[in-house]
């Protein structure tokens, strides 16, 4: 599969790493060329700098040949945008982005979109960890 | 009218102030607490301390009762954001966003955003307006970009020069609405005929675009 990641967050940088392992084509999106820094030296993938609401640095990127499209910048409305802007713009098949405000993801589900909220998340694990424990 | 503005900088700041006296009731939305003191002391209980792509700063606002919303910050995914949940979850009437990166604009309106400002985009206009004349200058963008109206200066080789508007050929969709002439604005009828040098507003429909761009050069 050709992946494309917005976003070297911890979690952009992992998934690269472990998409890229599992035999796919990842290119891996972000702003700062510091947070690029975590994917490592070995990276066999494409790294950009660019800004994933731009056009320009999603088409560097391929997204018209991708197969999916992930968001995980630490901004909130950025991955909706790209997200939607994706959508819309490039019909690529599968698109998930993490919303961390819980009513935004609620909001946003609800126009279709693959919505991760580790905040909605971690509040359930550890509600059902307790409820176990009790 | 009940008019929500986010964003109290310049722009925003500027707009409450025209809006208020022009009698509309205004509410000034500003996350920045240290603007937000500054804005309180001109607009007190007008202005509230918040985001406003966040629900709870949302109900406060009173946004079900609002007529317009506008998203004037600084970015465009806030502005994007902002839009989207005030007309999805509360039916806003109007949403209306200022874009300062002029290639969001057609994406925020297949999202939904009924109407968008690119200030880069006007001012670059106007730089144009000075330079150059037969370039299609984009004003304004209604409907989703199903509509937009063009500014254009017609040069001496203008095909639709010296003839009366009645016999030219315009494609379905296009209507030429003003003529802008030294110190004139006519209003064209059948009979006007366009001279060079006029500078015309146009109103075209998105599938005449092309169709008019080709015919006016």
């Amino acid at each position: 599969m050709k992946i494309v990641i917005l976003g070297c967050s911890r979690v952009g940088a992992l998934l690269a790493t472990q998409l890229l392992s599992g035999g796919n084509e990842v290119s891996v999106i972000d702003q700062d060329p510091g947070s690029l820094k975590r994917l490592g030296r070995d990276f066999s993938g494409k790294a950009l700098l660019g800004i994933g609401i731009d056009e320009g640095a999603l088409k560097k990127a391929e997204i018209e040949k991708a197969n999916v499209f992930i968001a995980v910048t630490n901004d909130d409305n950025t991955n909706l945008m790209a997200a939607q802007l994706v959508r819309e713009k490039f019909k690529t098949p599968k698109i998930f982005l993490r919303v961390y405000d819980p009513k935004r993801a609620e909001a946003f589900k609800e126009l279709g979109l693959n919505i991760i909220c580790p905040t909605i998340d971690t509040a359930e694990k550890i509600e059902k960890f307790l409820s176990e424990r009790a | 009218m009940y008019v929500i503005i986010v964003g109290g900088g310049q722009v925003g700041h500027s707009l409450a102030r025209l809006l208020m006296a022009e009698k509309h009731e205004v509410l000034l939305v500003e996350k920045d607490p240290a603007r937000y003191s500054k804005l309180s002391e001109e607009f007190g209980e007008s202005v509230i301390l918040g985001d406003g792509a966040e629900l709870d700063t949302l109900m406060d606002m009173g946004v079900n009762r609002a007529d317009v919303l506008v998203a004037v910050t600084g970015m465009d995914q806030d502005n994007l954001v902002i839009c989207q949940m005030a007309k999805v979850l509360y039916l806003i009437p109007k949403t209306i966003a200022r874009v300062n990166d002029p290639k969001n604009e057609e994406i925020f309106q297949s999202l939904g955003v009924d109407a968008t400002v690119s200030s880069t985009r006007i001012i670059g206009s106007l730089i144009e307006e000075k330079i150059d004349a037969g370039m299609f200058i984009p004003l304004l963008a209604l409907r989703g970009g199903e509509v937009e109206i063009f500014q254009t200066q017609l040069s001496s080789d203008s095909p639709i020069i010296d003839k009366k508007i009645s016999k030219l050929t315009l494609p379905q969709n296009c209507i030429i609405i003003a003529a802008l002439r030294e110190n004139q604005i006519i209003i064209p009828k059948g009979d006007t005929i366009l001279k060079e040098n006029d500078t015309i507003i146009t109103l075209v429909g998105k599938d005449a675009k092309d169709t008019f761009k080709k015919l006016f050069l």
